[in-house]
């Protein structure tokens, strides 16, 4: 499994599946089995989707033959079925462009610059991208990429900077023990004097605030000070009143939500964020585009692992037709198939 | 059945009824409540169906469940008497319970 390549050569394939989430893997599988090959994009670091990210350790209960199975359970036991087919993995990238060519397929460019050339796209979105939720602060929106950070891509942007990093949690803790010292002077801001995150980076927190190498205070933002794009101050609600902190760096940690994103942008017919398919099948009012799993609609549409699976078998079908134009597509069962099996690694 | 009230940062309400072993987040969902958005479907992951417990119902609701404070981490705004609407089983013993949806979900 590779990593973006991030240059401009254009990967070409049959097949791009965009999300890694069960849907997205398992039409890894239904592809695969008609000699599809496919690369899979996803924004997360890792397989999975919501399963993954939402409830890696929830059980569920309706996935046919399996009366119990976690989300993270279900992703591991999905790439294992989907190895035979070698599809190769494109992480922490979201798939920004996507364009009709002339000769009849799709070109694709993610945030990180990685281009695919795809006979079909498969858009398996789930309920969109995750991205950084964004603190409900009037005016947060100008500060963005200047001052204010979801993420640290560069650790020279807060050289020399007076940082305010606020959450509990593993994110939170590790960029306040990672930035400590490079930037000017750091302060950790979260709720409560209780932190999610690993016991020893916790520790380490501890020992940098008993030092006097950091300021860790509770509370909760409630304004941003400053001008031009440019943050001087953030206020803190704390059970003493409202204090102002100095700060031109901010880096809020509150976790991830999932937003439609630039699939809004790429021609498809939409209900409500969602994109129309066929059920037939599923695709969109673009030929060769189709949509599977929570991210379509049509009437009657349930958003279910187990549906998605469906309309993945079906999409196969019609990929079919478009990647093998003019080949009679033999239906057969994976059970006496000796040419399945042998796909499978089986026989 | 139950009565639970949903109060509006703009102080507008809806009472509606409920049934008891369903959750107060799936009671706002089933009426359309503004504000309860509960983007992970009720499984504690994802704090978009913070509410504020009135302060009569807070000792019948109880407090948050330590996976419950974990997660309210992700909320915005959060109060001594926030929770998780997800997270408060409708009973006999909650009719009237009233709870405010906060200003945003994040």
């Amino acid at each position: 499994m590779a990593e973006g390549n991030g240059t401009s050569t254009p990967i070409e394939t049959d097949a791009v599946i965009i999300g890694a989430g069960p849907c997205g893997l398992f039409a890894v599988f239904e592809l695969g089995l008609l000699d599809i090959k496919a690369h899979v994009i996803d924004i997360l670091d890792r397989p999975g989707g919501q399963c993954a990210e939402l409830y890696p350790e929830k059980p569920i209960y309706d996935i046919p033959g399996l009366p119990v199975v976690t989300g993270q359970g279900l992703t591991d036991s999905l790439m294992a079925q989907i190895k035979p087919f070698g599809a190769t993995f494109h992480y922490s990238q979201r798939v920004d462009q996507l364009a009709k060519l002339e000769d009849g397929r799709f070109r694709l460019k993610t945030d990180l610059g990685t281009e695919f050339i795809a006979k079909v796209v498969v858009v398996a979105a789930g309920g969109g991208s995750f991205t950084p939720k964004r603190p409900p602060l009037a005016g947060i929106e100008a500060y963005e990429g200047t001052s204010v950070f979801y993420s640290v891509r560069r650790m020279d942007d807060f050289r020399d900077k007076d940082v305010l990093v606020v959450g509990g949690g593993d994110s939170a803790l590790d960029w306040t023990l990672n930035l400590q010292p490079v930037a000017r002077s750091l302060t950790l801001l979260h709720r409560r004097d209780d932190f999610r995150g690993a016991p020893h980076s916790v520790e380490q927190m501890r020992a940098l605030v008993r030092d006097g190498k950091i300021a860790l205070l509770i509370g909760q933002m409630t304004a941003l000070k400053g001008g031009n794009a440019n943050l001087s101050a953030i206020t803190v609600k704390t059970k003493d009143g409202e204090t102002d902190v100095a700060a031109n760096r901010l880096l809020p940690f509150f976790g991830l939500t999932m937003k439609l994103g630039p699939v809004a942008d790429w021609g498809l017919n939409l209900n409500e964020n969602l994109v129309l398919v066929d059920t037939e099948k599923f695709e969109t009012n673009t030929p060769g585009i189709f949509a599977i799993g929570d991210i379509n609609w049509y009437p009657g549409k349930l958003k279910l692992i187990l549906s998605g699976f469906h309309e993945a078998a079906l999409m196969a079908q019609a990929a079919h037709k478009i990647v093998y134009p003019g080949k009679k597509l033999l239906f057969q069962y994976t059970t006496s198939s000796s040419s399945l099996q042998k796909k499978l690694g089986v026989s | 059945m139950v009565k639970i009230t949903y109060i509006q940062p703009d102080g507008s309400s809806q009472t509606v009824d409920a049934t008891a072993g369903m959750t107060v987040m799936e009671t706002a969902k089933k009426h359309m409540i503004d504000g309860i958005e509960a983007e992970c479907g009720g499984a504690c992951a994802c704090a978009t169906c913070h509410v504020y417990v009135d302060a009569a119902w807070r000792e019948k609701t109880g407090g948050p469940s330590d996976m419950e404070e974990d997660m309210l981490d992700f909320a915005f705004d959060v109060r001594p008497e926030s929770r998780l609407s997800c997270q408060i089983k409708v009973t006999d013993a909650l009719d009237g319970l009233i709870v405010r949806v906060p200003e945003k979900q994040f």
